[in-house]
């Protein structure tokens, strides 16, 4: 496939990485993953660059109307003046705007003991706001990890990825947040991790984020996204998530970005033996694009999985949400619930692929995908795929699209409820299933908030 | 407080209430009876403004007001409650929340302040304790996995809490045992007053047995055929629908 040269950002990622080859932003990096970087960037090209609906992955999902605007890279232009990590955890970096008080306000969660980062486009300045971090858990800027010899291998792996954007992330990235916690210790409180975006020009943003969970330890994350800004935003993240033997994470996402924002979120996870790993993926109206990527590959046996999805859509947004569950070693169980609530004239897409690989005996893997199509011009394409080798398992999926009910609106209308918030208590109810399953009643509180806040008057 | 003038109603085109005539007072209790598909359903659908029932024909006045002129929410928030025959489970929903959603709103209506959280907790205690019911259902989500009593009891405590001027109970006996049937009738007591009405649809005379009306009426072909006290529920009972039928169809030919 040859890439259309007509597409301005495809232009300005081309000379970005040659750039990065010339300007010595890399120098400091070891030569595995300067090489990385350079199959990476091959690897993009030749997928054809950025995709076109002829992509499979990206059949329901175009990006003709985002690709139209020009965007500047983030990153390498400080980076070249940055000579070498800083020691001190506070970044070199001079260009960053402050944090703006109100946006971090609106990822604020309310009564939440949590230790709290705030990444403004991909960057953390080394503050940590609820006390100081216990032993056993290190935070870093990955712009100093990615030239620490010991820690190059995390950004090395780049086996089995097809998509394009991962593929540009691990060519191109330059910061990001790294995250390891240490084997056998478990961490109380939750790390809050606020992603700021701010621009006043278009900008491309490539965070790359990696979790290591030693063996035995436990972790509970809560990414937040918020915006700012007149330019447009596109964040094209790449996550790399390691949990090992015996180890527990519960990872949380709150994607709740305003408009101007093109968020791709690659989530790559690999368990180990009888690990547990938790998604929560909650996308709510905002930003322009939103296409999650979440693979989990189970590499040993005895893990457990649960993706739990819930995506509100409102106004022109496009929300994609594509999971691959790939269950590679037996006696594994993944579970998966993902639910949607389209508004307006946004679109939903989601595609849900557990594979059970011929080795995969007495896997139980479930999928769920349930829809509540609130407005006629409101559209949701739902992709439920199953492909099995093994023949002792137990997996089901199902997938449905459906509106209010009739009879439990009037019933609520009938006890003197106005029809507009009988349908925010369904909406509401609708998402439950999900927000229940959320361990921290700070954090469920904090999404039936924002849900509600989402749902106001003749909304539908 | 509520009269019903020759009213005529229609689902899908089919004509269901074929004329009818009923006035109900505050501290009154009226019994509907009679056989299935007679109409006494779709009455109560009529009155609580279901939307799939057409009005025809005639007219509905409650408090001196047009109801038919009124959103399902404004009846309710009026003083209009339909303790309906197959309660609705709402998962995520949780019973104190939509309770207190709906008292809310009907306050708001009534240009009442807001009932703090420490008052609504009051109340919500003393009714549950009124009628019975039991407080680790409030916190659950609505009418979710309830049996079919504990539904009908929730129709009741709902019932305690809004206050209604005018509550219309479809069949909530059907479906009940003898326990739960003495408890839900209890409450109906409880809550009788000089300043309320009752409409208590049903099939069967053992709830009135419970609850003693002031007036009985028989439904039949979408018409009041016969109307009188106490003493027609007894005499149903005993004589069944079929002389009623008779009485009926023999008027029809003769007019």
């Amino acid at each position: 496939m040859t890439p259309s040269p007509s597409i301005p950002l495809f232009e300005e990622v081309v000379n970005g990485f040659n750039k990065l080859s010339v300007s010595g932003g890399t120098k400091k990096e070891s030569s595995d993953l300067r090489r990385t970087r350079q199959s990476a960037f091959e690897k993009f090209r030749a997928l054809g660059g950025f995709p076109s609906i002829r992509n499979e992955d990206w059949r329901y999902t175009n990006l003709a109307r985002f690709l139209k605007d020009e965007f500047t890279i983030e990153g390498w232009e400080v980076t070249e003046s940055n000579d070498g990590p800083s020691d001190n955890g506070s970044s070199a970096r001079s260009e960053i705007p402050a944090p703006d008080g109100s946006l971090l306000k609106k990822a604020h969660i309310a009564g939440l003991d949590c230790y709290q980062i705030v990444l403004v486009n991909g960057s953390w300045d080394g503050r940590v706001e609820g006390g100081e971090l216990p032993k056993g858990i290190q935070l870093l800027k990955v712009a100093d990890a990615r030239q620490d010899p010991a820690l190059s291998v995390y950004f090395e792996k780049q086996a089995g990825w097809n998509e394009p954007f991962a593929n540009l992330n691990a060519a191109l990235f330059t910061d990001g947040l790294f995250v390891r916690v240490d084997a056998g210790v478990v961490i109380e409180k939750p790390l809050h991790i606020i992603h700021l975006y701010t621009s006043e020009n278009n900008l491309l943003v490539q965070p790359r984020n990696v979790w290591v969970i030693n063996k035995n330890a436990e972790l509970s994350a809560i990414e937040s996204i918020v915006s700012g800004g007149k330019g447009i935003i596109w964040v094209n993240g790449l996550s790399d998530v390691l949990v090992h033997a015996d180890a527990r994470f519960h990872h949380t996402m709150l994607q709740t970005a305003g408009m101007g924002v093109r968020l791709i979120q690659h989530t790559n996870v690999r368990q180990h033996r009888q690990s547990l790993y938790n998604n929560f993926t909650i996308t709510l109206p905002g930003a322009d694009l939103v296409r999650n990527d979440l693979q989990t590959r189970l590499e040993e046996d005895h893990t457990e999985t649960h993706l739990y999805g819930l995506y509100l859509t409102a106004g022109n947004q496009l929300v994609d949400n594509h999971t691959l569950v790939d269950h590679q070693k037996p006696h594994c169980l993944s579970n998966e619930l993902y639910k949607g609530v389209l508004l307006e004239q946004s679109t939903g897409v989601f595609n849900g692929k557990v594979y059970v690989h011929q080795d995969a005996q007495k896997t139980n893997a479930f999928q769920q995908n349930n829809n509540l199509v609130i407005s006629p011009k409101a559209t949701i394409d739902s992709k439920p795929q199953l492909e099995i080798f093994a023949d002792d398992v137990k997996c089901s999926h199902g997938s449905t699209v459906g509106q209010f009910s009739e009879e439990a609106l009037f019933y609520l209308r009938a006890r003197g409820i106005g029809e507009e918030t009988a349908k925010g208590l369904l909406i509401n109810a609708f998402a439950f299933d999900v927000t229940e399953k959320i361990r921290i009643p700070e954090v469920e509180t904090h999404v039936n908030e924002l849900i509600s806040f989402h749902i106001p008057a003749n909304h539908a | 407080m509520l009269t019903i003038k020759n009213l005529h109603a229609e689902v899908e085109e089919k004509q269901i209430l074929k004329g009818i005539n009923l006035s109900v007072n505050a501290g009154e209790v009226h019994a509907i009876m009679g056989p299935n598909g007679s109409g006494k359903s779709s009455l109560a659908s009529v009155l609580a403004g279901r939307e799939n029932y057409h009005v025809t024909q005639g007219e509905i006045l409650f408090s001196g007001m047009n109801l038919l002129d009124m959103s399902p929410e404004v009846r309710a928030r009026e003083g209009l409650f339909l303790a309906f025959q197959y309660p609705i489970e709402i998962p995520g929903v949780s019973n104190i929340n939509f309770l207190k959603t709906a008292l809310a709103e009907i306050r708001v209506h009534k240009g009442l302040p807001p009932l703090d959280a420490k008052e609504f907790l009051r109340m919500s205690r003393e009714k549950q304790k009124l009628v019975e019911f039991d407080a680790q259902l409030v916190n659950r989500s609505l009418n979710e996995g309830f049996s079919g009593g504990e539904k009908k009891r929730n129709e009741i405590f709902q019932l305690a809490m809004l206050e209604p001027k005018l509550s219309i109970l479809d069949e909530t006996d059907s479906g009940l045992d003898i326990d739960a049937l003495r408890i839900v009738s209890k409450g109906v007591n409880k809550l009788r007053s000089e300043n309320n009405a009752f409409i208590i649809i049903t099939h069967y005379q053992r709830l009135l047995e419970y609850i003693v009306p002031d007036f009985v009426h028989v439904l039949y072909d979408g018409r009041i055929v016969k109307s009188g006290t106490k003493e027609l529920a007894l005499e149903l009972e005993e004589k069944g629908y079929d002389w009623l039928k008779e009485e009926a169809r023999e008027k029809a030919t003769t007019i």
